[in-house]
């Protein structure tokens, strides 16, 4: 599914978390070939021979709900960085306050750009020192919701516990690494099951192991009615499913926009089905007990 | 297609992305995995081809659709309210099927 295509990562996080440093020392170690799209200039200069400054640019498709919205700033810089004879990769920086929901929507939808780019990962930087009221901002939880890893900064100006402890109540499916770790492949380990519950007004994440191989076509019944249904109160969905094969299937929705699902090699770590969906106000209970009986009674037998 | 919104994307939908088997044995697990969803709904689907669906109501009104994006939004409009993964009656009904 992703042979030949480029490898792109989204590095979100609030103002002053500390995401141009985090890219500026990756970059560093990862060798020639990698372009950086930036929205804004912050206090941070970064010195790097593919760098590409754009406006943001935000187009409502049709009659538009929130995500699916074109970042024609993003189209075309990418567009243009495909002339790059030696092109590797490219890590998009988003401003403080970008929802990445439009980003993902482009990577998915573009016709040019779906075959040339695939998505190699969303990190989202999160600052020990302004710590939880920093999570509270709807900006912050829904780039949040929509990472894959996220690098608690400033660790050594503040203790990152309790603030790690906040961001797996609110995004289980992500890992939390250092700044080395920004550009790594890969899967996640989606880690279901250990997540405290979220309170108040924040998204609930909602994590589900299943047992024994999922049937898809009882998989993407659910999962696409859910999205139509409550897709605007859904955050993020993640998960690995074992279809059969060898290695999982790995399902990845922003937002209600769902990208083409991914047929990996192997599993990271042990051989479960795992599914998180990050919502606002859906019941957790519900959502459980809805997935269980449509597998047990759908599931041809 | 946008699941909310109606848009119309070139894209192939998710839910085509995985087809173990072929394109005719993942419809046919489609079809299989629909008919309850949608008989709870006084709704049914038919194949048409290997790719085309064609989903009826009860008075004979039909939507001819190409895959699970356009799906939704056609039971929506037959029925003049979204289906609903989360309804209890439904989620009743999938477990009394799987008891029988």
């Amino acid at each position: 599914m992703s042979a030949g295509r480029l490898p792109l990562w989204v590095v979100t996080g609030a103002l002053g978390s500390g995401k141009t440093t985090l890219i500026a020392r990756a970059l560093a170690g990862a060798g020639p070939g990698l372009a950086v799209v930036v929205n804004e200039l912050g206090d941070v200069a970064l010195d790097h021979e593919l760098l590409q400054r754009t406006d943001e640019v935000t187009v409502p498709v049709g009659g538009g709900c929130a995500c699916c919205a074109r970042r024609e700033d993003l189209v075309a810089a990418l567009l243009g960085l495909l002339r790059e004879r030696d092109l590797r990769g490219v890590v998009v920086e988003t401003s403080g306050v970008a929802d990445p929901g439009p980003i993902l929507f482009t990577l998915a939808t573009h016709p040019v750009l779906v075959h040339q780019f695939r998505l190699a990962g969303v990190a989202c930087a999160v600052d020990a020192v302004a710590g939880r009221a920093a999570l509270a901002a709807p900006a912050a939880a829904r780039q949040l919701a929509a990472a894959d890893r996220v690098l608690v900064t400033k660790g050594d100006l503040a203790d990152p516990g309790p603030l790690r402890t906040a961001v797996a109540a609110r995004n289980p499916a992500a890992e939390v690494v250092t700044a080395d770790a920004l550009l790594r492949e890969g899967e996640p380990a989606v880690v279901a099951g250990a997540a405290p519950a979220a309170h108040g007004d924040v998204p609930e994440a909602t994590s589900v192991r299943l047992d024994g191989p999922v049937d898809w076509a009882v998989f993407s019944v659910w999962l696409s009615m859910l999205l139509h249904a409550h897709g605007a109160r859904v955050l993020r969905v993640k998960g690995l499913l074992d279809v059969g094969g060898p290695g999982p299937v790995s399902i990845n929705a922003v937002g209600h926009v769902v990208h083409p699902p991914a047929h990996l090699d192997a599993w990271p770590g042990e051989r479960t089905s795992r599914l998180v969906v990050i919502a606002r106000g859906l019941d957790p209970d519900a959502l459980r007990a809805s997935l269980a009986a449509f597998r047990a009674g759908l599931t041809a037998r | 297609m946008c699941v909310l919104c109606g848009e119309a994307l070139t894209a192939p939908h998710w839910t085509d992305a995985h087809a173990a088997g072929g394109a005719t044995r993942a419809l046919d697990a489609r079809m299989r995995a629909l008919a309850p969803v949608l008989a709870h709904a006084g709704l049914s689907a038919r194949a048409w081809g290997p790719r085309v669906v064609v989903l009826a109501d009860r008075r004979g009104r039909q939507e001819v659709l190409r895959d699970l994006g356009e799906l939704w939004p056609a039971a929506e409009r037959l029925l003049g309210r979204p289906l609903d993964p989360l309804d209890p009656a439904l989620i009743l009904a999938l477990e009394a099927r799987a008891a029988a």
